[in-house]
C-alpha cells in the first residue's frame, strides 16, 4: 500500500501539472469564481495581452461586494459601483462566464454561491479573487484566495503558480456548551494560534466536534482561516457533505454521483498520514467568544476583562495600546455591557439560513434595543427566500431588525452599509481591522450570530447565555 | 515576456510602525471601487495619514523627511487580510521597490511578487534597528539585496529571508508567472481531461 496521505497532499498531486524553473508548481484550478471588485482589471490584462479565456466553463460570476442592500433599482445611485457591475456583466457576456446576476435568483456572496449550486465539490481546487475562498474548504476542498494578477492567470491558462503548503491538523473534541458555536470555535483557534500562527500552512480541521457540525457550521470554521493567517483550510468530506450536495443544480446525477461519492471518499485524509503539525483542543473549553482590538486573533471570552497594556508580554503592548485607543475601552474592564450602536448579522461568514434560523429562535418577542441600528443582510437571494418561506424575516422585522437583500454589506462596507464615526458595531462578519466597516474610526466587535441578538436586544455587548436564558451545562 | 532582473533595491526607507498591518490599512476598501489600478498610489494608507477632515496626521509618508523613499519597513505579518492586490498596486504606484518586514501575509506576498514588488523578511531585531537607524538619519541608503539575501542600512548589515521561489523569480526576471504558465497550456489541457470536470453540468 502507498504511503499514507493527507487530503491537501492528494488533491495537490492531482493537480500538479508541472514544475516551474522556480521550483514553483503550476496547478490546475478546477473551478474559479469571480465577482464585480477584483476581476475588471483582470479582463483588462487579457484584453491587453490579446489573450482568450481558456477554459471559460470552468468560472463563474456573481456580484456581492458593491451591491446595494436596501434597493436594486438600477442604475445604481454610485455610479462607480454601477460601473462596475455593468463591467462584470460585459465581461461575462464577451466570454462566455455563467453569471448569476442579480435578477437570476441565484445571487449571492461569492461562497455562498458556489456551496449552494453544488459547484463547490470535495478534492477539487478552487480559486477565487477573496480572500474568503477558505470557506469552499468545508467540502473538502482546496480553496484559497488570489490577487488579480492571478485572476488574469486562471482565466488566461487555469492554472496558478504555487508553492505547497505544511499541512497543519487542528483536532476539536469533546462538546462544545450551550451557547457555544462555530464561529465561537473559530475564533478561539484563532485566538490560541495567533492572527499569523498560520502562515505557511492549510488547516485541516478534524476530531468529533467538526465531525458533529452541520455543512453551514463547517462553513463558518473554514471561512475565516485566512484570519488565522492560514491561506486554506479544509475538513475532510464524509456523509454530510455529500448529503448537502446531492440534487444541487451542479452536483452529478445517477451512476456519475455514485462514482463521484466513492472518489471523493477515498480523497479523504488516511489514516496514519504525517501531518507537519497537530493542535488539540478539548470543546468543553471554549468560551463564548468575542474579540476587543483590532485584529481578529485579539479575542476574550465574553467573561472576561479587557487585557491591560502591562498585562500583557512586551513584544504585545504596543499593539495592545493602539487597539485600546482605536476601540476606546477601558483596559482591565469587562467587555461585558460595553455599548453597542450597531448590529450587523449577515456575510460570508454567518449569513446562512442555520444562522438566522437559530438567532430567530431568540429574537421571537423581544425587540432590539432602541438606539441600536439593527440590520440583517441574507448572504444570498437563496437564504432570503428561504428565511422568508419559514416567517424569519418576520421575526428579525418584528424584532427591530431591517431585512435586506443579499450581499457583502456592512461585512466589508464596500455598498452604501457603513458605520458612522466611532459607532461600534456587534456584528456577525469576520474582521474587526481599523476602518473595515467604513468608517475610519468605526469600532467592530465580532461575535456569533445569536450573540449579535444579545447585543441588539441588550443595545450592549452580552452574554447570550445570560440575556437568553440557556442552561450552561453541556447534556452529557 | 522578458522582465527585468531585480536582484537589488537601493534607495532611501521610511519606517511604518506596527505589527499586523492589514490590507484595508494599505488601501481602505472605497479604494477599490476602480475598474484599473491606474491612481491607486494616493490611497496608499489613506486613512492612517488623513483625518476625515482631510487633515494630515503625521504619518511617517507624509514626513518631509522620507518624501521619495523607495522602501517600506514594517513590521510582522504585514499585508495579513483580504487578497485585494490593490494593497501592493498601491505601495508600488506610490514609487515603492521593496517591503521590509518581519513577516508577511501570505497572499500579499504572492501578489507583490508577481508586481515585482520585492518583500523580504527580516528578524524582529532588525526591523527595530533599521527602524531607528531611518528614524535617526532618514537620508540612510538601504540596500535591499535580493541576490546575497541582505538588508544594508550604511554599514550595518542585515540577513535577510525570501522563499527560495520568488528569488530565483525576481534574479531571473519571470516573476510574473503568466508567460511560463501560458507555456505550459498543452499539458494543462491534458491535465483537465485526466481530472474531469468538477461541476460539470
Amino acid at each position: 500500500m502507498s504511503q499514507p496521505k493527507s487530503l491537501y497532499q492528494k488533491v495537490w498531486q492531482e493537480h500538479a501539472v508541472r514544475t516551474l524553473r522556480n521550483g514553483q508548481t503550476q496547478l490546475l484550478i478546477d473551478t474559479h469564481l469571480i465577482h464585480e471588485v477584483t476581476s475588471p482589471q483582470a479582463f483588462g490584462m487579457l484584453r491587453d495581452r490579446g489573450l482568450e479565456v481558456l477554459m471559460p466553463e470552468r468560472t463563474f460570476a456573481t456580484v456581492d461586494h458593491i451591491v446595494p442592500t436596501h434597493t436594486r433599482v438600477e442604475p445604481f445611485e454610485d455610479a462607480l459601483a454601477d460601473e462596475m457591475i455593468r463591467e462584470l456583466r460585459r465581461n461575462c457576456a464577451e466570454h462566455g462566464i455563467r453569471f448569476f446576476d442579480l435578477d437570476s435568483g441565484n445571487q449571492g456572496i461569492v461562497h455562498m454561491v458556489g456551496p449552494e449550486q453544488g459547484i463547490t465539490q470535495p478534492g477539487a481546487t478552487i480559486a477565487c479573487g477573496d480572500s474568503h475562498t477558505s470557506t469552499h474548504g468545508a467540502f473538502g476542498a482546496i480553496a484559497f484566495g488570489i490577487g488579480t494578477s492571478q485572476v488574469r492567470d486562471v482565466l488566461a491558462t487555469q492554472t496558478l503558480a504555487m508553492s505547497e503548503l505544511k499541512v497543519r491538523r487542528i483536532k476539536v473534541t469533546g462538546r462544545l456548551h450551550p451557547g457555544v458555536y462555530a464561529k465561537d470555535v473559530i475564533l478561539h483557534i484563532i485566538r490560541t494560534l495567533g492572527v499569523k500562527g498560520g502562515l505557511g500552512y492549510a488547516y485541516e480541521y478534524g476530531g468529533n466536534v467538526f465531525e458533529r457540525m452541520s455543512m453551514e457550521e463547517r462553513m463558518t470554521v473554514c471561512n475565516m482561516s485566512i484570519e488565522g493567517g492560514a491561506r486554506c483550510g479544509y475538513v475532510n468530506p464524509d456523509a454530510a457533505t455529500f448529503a448537502y450536495l446531492k440534487g444541487r443544480p451542479f452536483a452529478p446525477e445517477g451512476a456519475a454521483w455514485d462514482e463521484a461519492v466513492s472518489r471523493w471518499s477515498s480523497l479523504a485524509s488516511d489514516p496514519g498520514c504525517r501531518y507537519d503539525d497537530v493542535v488539540s483542543i478539548r470543546g468543553e473549553e471554549i468560551p463564548p467568544t468575542v474579540t476587543w482590538g483590532i485584529n481578529p486573533g485579539q479575542a476574550i471570552s465574553i467573561e472576561q476583562n479587557v487585557p491591560t497594556v502591562d498585562g500583557v508580554p512586551e513584544s504585545e503592548r504596543d499593539g495592545v495600546a493602539e487597539a485600546l485607543a482605536h476601540m476606546k475601552l477601558t483596559p482591565g474592564a469587562p467587555i461585558k455591557g460595553t455599548k453597542v450602536d450597531v448590529a450587523f448579522f449577515g456575510s460570508c461568514t454567518n449569513g446562512r439560513v442555520s444562522d438566522f434560523i437559530e438567532a430567530a429562535r431568540y429574537l421571537e418577542g423581544r425587540r432590539v434595543h432602541p438606539g441600536v441600528k439593527a440590520i440583517a443582510v441574507p448572504g444570498s437571494q437563496h437564504v432570503k427566500a428561504e428565511c422568508e418561506q419559514r416567517g424569519i424575516d418576520k421575526v428579525f422585522e418584528a424584532a427591530g431588525f431591517e431585512w435586506r437583500d443579499a450581499g457583502c454589506s456592512m461585512c466589508l462596507a464596500m455598498n452604501p452599509d457603513k458605520l458612522v464615526g466611532d459607532q461600534l458595531c456587534a456584528s456577525t462578519s469576520n474582521r474587526n481591522f481599523k476602518g473595515r466597516q467604513g468608517s475610519p474610526t468605526g469600532r467592530t466587535v465580532l461575535m456569533s450570530p445569536v450573540m449579535v441578538a444579545a447585543a441588539a436586544v441588550t443595545g450592549e455587548v452580552s452574554d447570550a447565555r445570560e440575556v437568553f436564558g440557556v442552561a450552561r451545562e453541556a447534556v452529557a | 515576456m522578458a522582465l527585468e532582473q531585480i536582484r537589488e533595491v537601493r534607495g532611501h526607507g521610511v519606517p511604518v510602525p506596527g505589527d499586523d498591518i492589514d490590507t484595508d490599512r494599505i488601501i481602505p476598501a472605497r479604494y477599490l471601487k476602480c475598474v484599473t489600478f491606474d491612481g491607486l498610489g494616493e490611497g496608499l494608507f489613506y486613512d492612517e495619514r488623513f483625518g476625515e477632515d482631510g487633515a494630515p496626521k503625521g504619518h511617517p509618508l507624509d514626513d518631509p523627511r522620507y518624501a521619495g523613499a523607495t522602501v517600506l519597513v514594517s513590521g510582522s505579518n504585514f499585508g495579513c487580510g483580504s487578497s485585494r492586490e490593490h494593497a501592493p498596486q498601491s505601495i508600488a504606484r506610490a514609487g515603492f521597490g521593496a517591503v521590509v518586514a518581519e513577516s508577511f501575509g501570505e497572499i500579499f506576498f504572492g501578489n507583490a511578487t508577481t508586481l515585482g514588488l520585492v518583500c523580504v523578511a527580516v528578524s524582529p531585531e532588525a526591523r527595530r534597528a533599521l527602524s531607528e537607524a531611518l528614524r535617526r538619519d532618514p537620508a540612510l541608503e538601504i540596500v535591499v539585496d535580493v541576490d546575497g539575501k541582505q538588508v544594508r542600512a550604511g554599514d550595518r548589515v542585515f540577513e535577510a529571508s525570501i522563499p527560495e521561489s520568488a528569488r530565483e523569480a525576481l534574479l531571473a526576471g519571470y516573476w510574473d508567472p503568466l508567460g511560463e504558465l501560458l507555456e505550459g497550456v498543452g499539458d494543462v489541457k491534458a491535465a483537465a481531461e485526466r481530472l474531469g470536470r468538477a461541476g460539470a453540468v
